[in-house]
């Protein structure tokens, strides 16, 4: 091939558009690759609400229940928990929850509907382990003063039994509260408040 | 090298094999003074081909199924003939496989072998150290047990702590909104790709190592020394041909390898919990976490760095970040290193204190990955945290005014 009458500044260009185009198709081609690892319709679907029934939930007892994968508790609070919740503010990364972590109708000091139902995703907001509800001080890495709440055996985070996490510690955030509402005194709707929030 | 005849000769003008064959070993000449620290590049080599080849057969009788998985793992265990070899196989393997390469990187850090001009060959081994722990971390999940499960969990959530995307990003890694049977579906299809990738890297590995040659316990370059050995002219001096001279060591040190690593794979496969955790004897249950989660031995030096970082303004991204960076970090090493001698035999006290106390830092660090987090343990991984980064980026001062000695013309023996 002869190089005589080669344009190379139009060739130039012309190869550059080719490539372009080129790096464009691909990513054009990248997206189905991508896009498949998103959920699918059927996880997307599995989100619904649940019902739980509490009538044989005794006082100190907590109860989970399976919601979007995740464990939800349902944690009867006595009332001595239920007074002692209002103690210990100083200790706590955010105790009048201004995160928004939960429902603007349990932005509340006992961050509940019911002031004797703690309903909260059962998930660590640090990464994401389920805590262990320990509601007397039965292991060393808790405080001389625990008042009953969760602590988290991957990182070690605690939090009370409103889920506010206890300042300090690995867990930036209080547990998250979902949409719940009471069907009546001894359901609960998980998942749903009925445009509530 | 003599001309081939016959059937060589006909391979030779369609292939380069006897060119191959020569240039990367019958006349790839090596320093002549290795020691045993040289044996865990090959042993790596070999490990590869463990977990390839064990993989793929416990591939014929796995169930990439978030009810059957586990199911399948104890049917490999009991039911499939030499399936319990097969499957200690690999692994132990892993853990044998991390043990070999941290004292392979560990070499690199006693001679120097990351210096100019091998900072491309040792940037390429970082990147397959990161592939490996990618590998390692998916092929973790595929039992199903507790361990695998919650470590999952963890590890994914720290890509959902990135700023603003980080949800949509963890969603999209799981292809749920918790770690599900979509995750484990693609965790085995990725633990299957990776070790393809890994395969192609350890070859640019080697290219990168023959172009540059290999580094010896005196850093010295022998390509700079004096040429001739009985083998030829123009070769360096201090070289030795690498088959046989080291094909043969190497085989040496594959055979007393295997020895060790047959006595944890027929009498500790699971190590006590360190190679295959206890709470991994128990089906996934994602409504409890276990009492006490870690992740395996070889990663857990990371973990302890992550945990020592407390959340700042209500996030955990600073953790994951000084995580990363303890990786990333790595990367950097031949730029920091300012000494005028590469290897510790002529480098002063200062290095060799600090990479004592580095050694030890990453050891407590392993240590403290494993153990439950208290306030005690929680400050002495913060101390470690910040020796393992300043033995890093404090290199380039403390290495400069280090005494050094003199470096010999020739390799001592």
């Amino acid at each position: 091939m002869s190089a005589d009458g080669v344009d190379l500044k139009r060739r130039r260009t012309l190869t550059l558009a080719t490539s372009a185009f080129g790096a464009v198709g691909a990513g054009f081609v990248a997206v189905p690759f991508l896009a498949s690892w998103n959920p699918s319709e059927r996880a997307k679907a599995a989100g619904a609400p649940v019902e739980a029934d509490i009538s044989k939930l005794e006082p100190g007892q907590l109860l989970r229940v399976k919601w979007r994968g995740k464990p939800v508790w349902v944690v009867s609070r006595t009332e001595k928990n239920q007074q002692e919740l209002a103690r210990d503010d100083a200790e706590l990364a955010d105790a009048n929850s201004e995160m928004v972590q939960q429902p603007s109708y349990c932005q509340n000091p006992t961050r509940s509907i019911k002031a004797k139902y703690l309903v909260a995703v059962g998930i660590c907001t640090h990464l994401g382990c389920s805590p262990t509800y320990m509601p007397k001080r039965t292991i060393d890495g808790l405080p001389e003063n625990w008042k009953g709440g969760f602590f988290c055996p991957c990182h070690g985070s605690r939090f009370d039994l409103a889920g506010r996490v206890f300042a300090g510690l690995p867990a930036p955030t209080n547990l998250v509260i979902p949409k719940h509402q009471y069907l009546s005194d001894t359901t609960l709707l998980i998942g749903e408040d009925g445009g509530a929030s | 090298m003599s001309e081939n005849k016959g059937f060589m000769a006909w391979i030779d003008a369609r292939y380069p094999a006897t060119q191959v064959w020569n240039e990367h070993l019958a006349d790839y000449y090596a320093p002549k003074n290795f020691n045993f620290w040289y044996f865990f590049g090959s042993l790596a080599m070999l490990m590869l081909v463990n977990q390839i080849l064990t993989g793929v057969w416990l591939a014929m009788s796995y169930k990439p199924d978030a009810t059957l998985a586990f199911g399948s793992v104890e049917y490999i265990m009991r039911d499939v003939e030499w399936g319990w070899l097969i499957r200690y196989m690999h692994s132990t393997g892993a853990s044998f496989f991390f043990i070999v390469i941290y004292l392979h990187m560990f070499r690199g850090l006693l001679y120097g072998s990351y210096r100019k001009p091998r900072e491309l060959l040792w940037v390429i081994g970082v990147v397959l150290y990161v592939l490996m722990m990618a590998t390692a971390f998916m092929g973790y999940l595929l039992p199903w047990g507790q361990m695998s499960y919650w470590g999952a969990q963890v590890i994914v959530n720290l890509f959902s702590t990135v700023p603003f995307v980080g949800e949509e990003l963890g969603i999209f890694i799981r292809g749920d909104f918790v770690i599900s049977d979509a995750t484990l579906n693609r965790f085995f299809a990725l633990h299957f790709l990776l070790p393809f990738l890994l395969c192609a890297v350890v070859f640019i590995h080697i290219v990168a190592l023959h172009k540059v040659g290999s580094n010896n316990p005196d850093g010295i370059e022998i390509k700079k020394g004096p040429k001739g050995n009985k083998w030829s002219d123009t070769a360096p001096a201090d070289g030795i041909p690498f088959h046989p001279y080291y094909s043969v060591k190497d085989i040496a040190g594959i055979i007393g390898f295997l020895i060790l690593f047959s006595a944890a794979l027929f009498f500790a496969p699971e190590m006590g919990g360190f190679f295959i955790e206890h709470p991994n004897f128990e089906p996934a249950n994602p409504l409890k976490t276990p009492e006490h989660i870690a992740p395996v031995w070889y990663f857990t030096p990371f973990y302890a760095i992550l945990r020592a970082v407390p959340s700042i303004a209500g996030s955990a991204f600073p953790g994951v970040v000084a995580m990363g960076a303890a990786i990333v970090v790595m990367f950097f090493l031949p730029w920091l290193d300012k000494s005028p001698v590469k290897s510790i035999r002529y480098k002063g006290p200062i290095y060799k204190i600090a990479l004592a106390v580095f050694v030890v830092c990453f050891v407590i660090l392993g240590y403290l990955g494993v153990q439950p987090a208290t306030p005690g343990k929680t400050l002495l991984a913060q101390i470690c945290s910040v020796i393992y980064f300043a033995f890093f980026l404090l290199m380039p001062w403390y290495s400069k005014i280090d005494k050094t000695k003199p470096v010999p013309e020739r390799v001592t023996q």
